[in-house]
């Protein structure tokens, strides 16, 4: 008979806390060390219910599918058809989101035109104005309409070819923004007329309107200005769905541009990044039923951004019911960024390839988030643009199979009915059936 | 002159605008005259030719918005917005303003010859604005630059997160907002009140004013700074 009693005592296995994981542990080091909450850039990095817990179900003995070699799939687009005398007809339901120029070199602003051109779709400025690099290498640009109004005059105005209202976006909807001060060169300080080196706010609220009834007086002004030709989109943040996106509708958008939390920001606190707003997947069905309580579902087209990284996603986000989708993060990564190339120089930032995220200091080793001239000129806008344009396409394409597979010959034929969820949480986000039941969980509404 | 008049009451608000937006040579008309306005939205935006235009009666939201280049005058109050974003040339209002006079203006000089409510001048990126009489809270917040001259009083938290832009102000200040205190009255800026003053016919000395800035204490973020957001 064993006596335990004379014997050392088993070892357990150290086990660290989930609660106070280790990334935790270094958040709460980091703030005991600096006083200051921590800013950087990229959506959020939580896992949140995403397009990979949907699936297409495919083609069967009831659906017939497109032979994929042989049989067409349309991909075209046209954005603004509700009021502006000149919408915007794309080649794909793919367009690349806001992103300033200040928050990325010019060269970087140059590679997403020319890629974005050449894949057939439009480009969008950012905080900071119109530059030419963009202007010029983007047949079709979006020009943002911001509160901080940096760079905002009518001349740019009119020669865009949208004009975005941007209310809020996926990483931070509440929330204005921040350009430090060492990314501040004398072009971004000339365009933004602000002293060279000062950190730049950009409002979080627009300095001459507020609520829904103003919006639609402000968006009369813009038409008036612009003859009445440009598609007026509104961008939202993923808050309110539902709501928001009524709103915009009742304010005459003619394009609603709906950005879930994974969507990237140049610079934010961490805890409002992976705090604040919801999920992608979650705002789509909400909107898309506001859509169709008003009667506008394509009337008023829905562009779905935060997340977006492969043609598959494109897939999921145009079946439940968007128009097009726009990425910024991935658009970002074709180009370069977070390249394992760059891998000795990530770590002597403290970081490694696919988890740089500081964009706000404008050390970025790939060039692209950043005013310093030596790491610009890396990035050759040339080279990149094709990187843009073969991602662009590669998107196209396995979003078409897919189509083909459901037997749909345009994108936009794609709907709720060919998906199915893979978890609880998704199917009752998405609207879509729980693989292998017929159940939605929470269909009767939101 | 060649004066022509505009009937609102028989023209809609896009041919007005499409009117008064036409590019201008030497054959046509420079002076319009808008009547029966009705307080409507949108009235005179986007001119870019130097014309002058005189709406009689009140305006709504967003009048003059971005203009440039042209004269317009408001014989009657103006509603919120007026004169956002200007580029250059001249607005001049006889009435009071509504709130975010002049916001984000880049150039040209707006006049008001009454009052104007809140946030007046907000986000002010070179425009030069002068109220002849109050104006309300928050005006200036986040200006980057330009003048604002007041020749009544301002309200609570004048200058808010001031940038480079200059406040005069002859009355009484409720209250500065956070990094916004009060300067020296330099000769420069003296001979910079006196013009302005000249061109928008006020009937003030410049000794008169005091003149308000940034601290530029919070021109780049500092934890030490937190308790003044």
């Amino acid at each position: 008979m064993d006596d335990f009693s004379t014997k050392a005592t088993p070892p357990t296995t150290p086990r660290k806390s989930w609660t106070f994981s280790d990334d935790v542990n270094s958040d709460i080091r980091r703030a005991a060390a600096t006083g200051i909450y921590d800013i950087r850039g990229g959506g959020a990095k939580r896992r949140v219910p995403h397009f990979d817990d949907l699936l297409f179900l495919g083609a069967s003995i009831s659906r017939y599918p497109l032979e994929g070699y042989r049989e067409k799939c349309d991909t075209r687009v046209t954005l603004g058809t509700r009021f502006a005398k000149k919408p915007i007809e794309l080649d794909i339901p793919i367009t690349i989101a806001g992103m300033s120029f200040g928050a990325l070199s010019g060269p970087a602003k140059e590679a997403l035109g020319r890629g974005a051109t050449a894949a057939g779709t439009s480009t969008t400025t950012g905080d900071g104005g119109m530059t030419e690099e963009e202007r010029g290498h983007s047949k079709k640009l979006v020009y943002q309409y911001l509160p901080s109004r940096y760079g905002m005059n009518p001349d740019d105005l009119r020669r865009c070819d949208a004009i975005e209202i941007v209310v809020g976006q996926g990483a931070k909807p509440g929330g204005g923004g921040m350009l430090l001060g060492q990314k501040i060169s004398d072009r971004v300080a000339e365009m933004r007329n602000l002293p060279k080196g000062i950190d730049q706010r950009s409002a979080c609220r627009h300095p001459d309107w507020t609520g829904p009834d103003d919006l639609e007086i402000k968006i009369l002004e813009l038409r008036e200005i612009t003859n009445w030709e440009k598609p007026i989109y509104i961008k939202i943040g993923g808050a309110r769905p539902y709501f928001d996106t009524t709103l915009a509708i009742k304010a005459g958008a003619d394009v609603i541009v709906l950005d879930g939390m994974q969507g990237g920001t140049a610079a934010t606190q961490d805890v409002f990044i992976e705090n604040v707003g919801q999920p992608t997947l979650a705002c789509i069905r909400p909107a898309v039923q506001a859509l169709q309580d008003m009667g506008m579902h394509r009337q008023v087209q829905l562009v779905i951004s935060g997340g977006i990284r492969t043609g598959a996603d494109v897939a999921k986000a145009l079946a439940l019911g968007a128009d097009a989708v726009s990425i910024g993060t991935a658009a970002l990564i074709a180009l370069g960024d977070n390249d394992p190339r760059w891998e000795a120089e990530y770590n002597s930032l403290g970081t490694t390839a696919g988890a740089y995220d500081d964009w706000q200091e404008g050390r970025d080793p790939a060039g692209i988030t950043t005013q310093d001239p030596e790491l610009m000129a890396r990035l050759d806008p040339i080279a990149a643009g094709r990187r843009l344009r073969n991602y662009l396409n590669v998107m196209t394409l396995e979003a078409q199979t897919i189509a083909r597979a459901c037997g749909k010959n345009h994108l936009h034929n794609l709907e709720p009915e060919d998906l199915c969820a893979l978890t609880i949480e998704a199917a009752a986000m998405a609207g879509v059936p729980l693989a292998g039941t017929d159940w939605v969980p929470g269909a009767k509404g939101f | 002159m060649n004066l022509q008049i505009i009937d609102m009451a028989h023209v809609s608000l896009r041919e007005l605008n499409t009117t008064l937006q036409k590019p201008g040579d030497a054959s046509e008309a420079t002076n319009w005259e808008v009547i029966n306005s009705k307080g409507s939205h949108a009235i005179a935006v986007g001119l870019d030719a130097p014309i002058d235009v005189t709406i009689k009666g009140s305006t709504g939201y967003y009048c003059a918005g971005m203009n440039k280049q042209a004269t317009i005058r408001v014989k009657g109050s103006a509603g919120p917005g007026v004169a956002e974003n200007m580029m250059s040339g001249t607005v001049i209002i006889d009435g009071d303003a509504s709130q975010y006079a002049g916001a984000t203006g880049h150039g040209g000089l707006l006049v008001i010859k009454g009052n104007a409510s809140s946030r007046c001048g907000i986000s002010m990126k070179g425009i030069d604005i002068v109220v002849h009489g109050n104006i309300g809270h928050m005006s200036a917040f986040m200006a980057q630059s330009g003048n604002l001259v007041v020749l009544g009083d301002a309200g609570d938290a004048l200058g808010d997160s001031l940038y480079e832009a200059r406040l005069f102000v002859r009355g009484k200040v409720k209250s500065l907002g956070a990094d916004c205190v009060e300067k020296e009255m330099r000769p420069e800026h003296i001979a910079i009140l006196k013009d302005l003053l000249a061109r928008s016919g006020a009937d003030a000395k410049p000794e008169e004013f005091k003149r308000y800035g940034s601290a530029r204490q919070l021109y780049n973020f500092h934890i030490d700074n937190a308790s003044n957001y």
